[in-house]
């Protein structure tokens, strides 16, 4: 049904972890020039990379530190309420497993990009998240060849 | 100026240890490090717990040489930026992290012109004299490979697929 001749750009929301999964995204900005981005972090000093786009932030949390990722997972819902992107697109780790589960939720298309770090397997968000997002894909084509992920070229 | 960057997640003094022997003996040089949670003493490294994404930016063009564990953002960074980096991989079996994927990603990323990779302190000094003595490489900010304008293009593509609107956009269209 989208053919009506709109050419409204499409929302996405880019959601990364901080560190290399950041800097991964940051270089994937290319492939968002003609849609209305959103980015999603845990570093508000990430703004001046991404401006004038909007950035917000969640608390950083993975599967080690519980209390927080719950805090984590009401912040990316609330994140998420708020830009009801039409697209997500996460290079991980935890919170980019819940963004997907969560847009999935209010009908957003996903795709999940396992960091260029896992190179000789999923990680395991990237595991959690197969079942769920409509794409994942991995960096390394040794990767591909064994978990199902594709392999698409990689950030460097 | 030589940046040491471990990341935040789990402390490696053991690679901190390491450059402040190196500083001990070679007190022209100054040594920033960013240090995460560690139980380093120190007097001649300067120490920073955390830098945030723009401070870590700057400090990696400051630096002459990074030496960094070997986390993604760490190697990105002083590949944008054509910086010689040395990094020493974490290695699960002595609780550095939780898994050896810092092995393989050292492994992999070998080949790299401008990376070097230490496993241990007895290498590091050899490899930091290389690095100190490298002339500057190539910022790779503005170029972009084959692999990376791929990736790039699936992820464009993917947001774009006219096939597969979200049920979100057909309400939307249809209101």
């Amino acid at each position: 049904m989208n053919n009506s001749g709109k050419s409204k750009k499409r929302r996405v929301l880019a959601v990364a972890s901080g560190g290399g999964h950041w800097v991964q995204m940051l270089r994937l900005r290319p492939a968002f020039l003609n849609s209305e981005v959103h980015f999603a972090t845990v570093d508000a000093a990430a703004a001046a990379d991404v401006a004038p786009a909007p950035l917000y932030t969640f608390r950083d949390a993975n599967r080690d530190t519980k209390v927080r990722l719950i805090l984590s997972t009401l912040k990316i819902a609330a994140i998420i309420l708020k830009v009801r992107p039409h697209v997500i697109v996460s290079t991980g780790a935890a919170p980019g497993y819940l963004a997907i589960r969560m847009g999935k939720l209010l009908g957003a298309r996903t795709m999940f990009i396992d960091s260029i770090a896992n190179a000789n397997e999923l990680s395991l968000s990237a595991h959690m998240v197969k079942r769920h997002a409509d794409r994942l894909v991995t960096q390394w084509p040794s990767v591909a060849e064994k978990s199902g992920a594709v392999f698409r070229g990689s950030v460097l | 100026m030589i940046f040491v960057t471990v990341g935040t997640q789990l402390p490696f003094d053991r690679l901190l240890q390491a450059m402040d022997d190196w500083a001990e003996i070679n007190p022209d040089h100054h040594v920033i490090a960013q240090t995460g949670v560690s139980n380093l003493q120190t007097s001649r490294i300067e120490t920073r717990p955390f830098v945030n994404a723009s401070e870590f930016k700057t400090l990696v063009k400051q630096a002459d040489v990074l030496v960094a564990h070997a986390g993604m953002g760490s190697i990105l960074t002083a590949v944008e930026l054509g910086k010689p980096v040395i990094i020493m991989p974490r290695r699960a079996g002595l609780g550095e992290h939780r898994n050896d994927h810092q092995l393989a990603t050292a492994e992999r990323l070998g080949h790299l012109e401008n990376l070097q990779v230490v496993e241990n302190a007895r290498e590091l000094p050899m490899a930091l004299r290389k690095a100190l003595n490298a002339k500057s490489f190539a910022a790779m900010s503005e170029m972009i490979s084959d692999g990376h304008r791929r990736l790039v293009g699936e992820v464009r593509n993917f947001i774009a697929d006219p096939a597969w609107a979200s049920a979100t956009e057909d309400l939307e269209l249809a209101a």
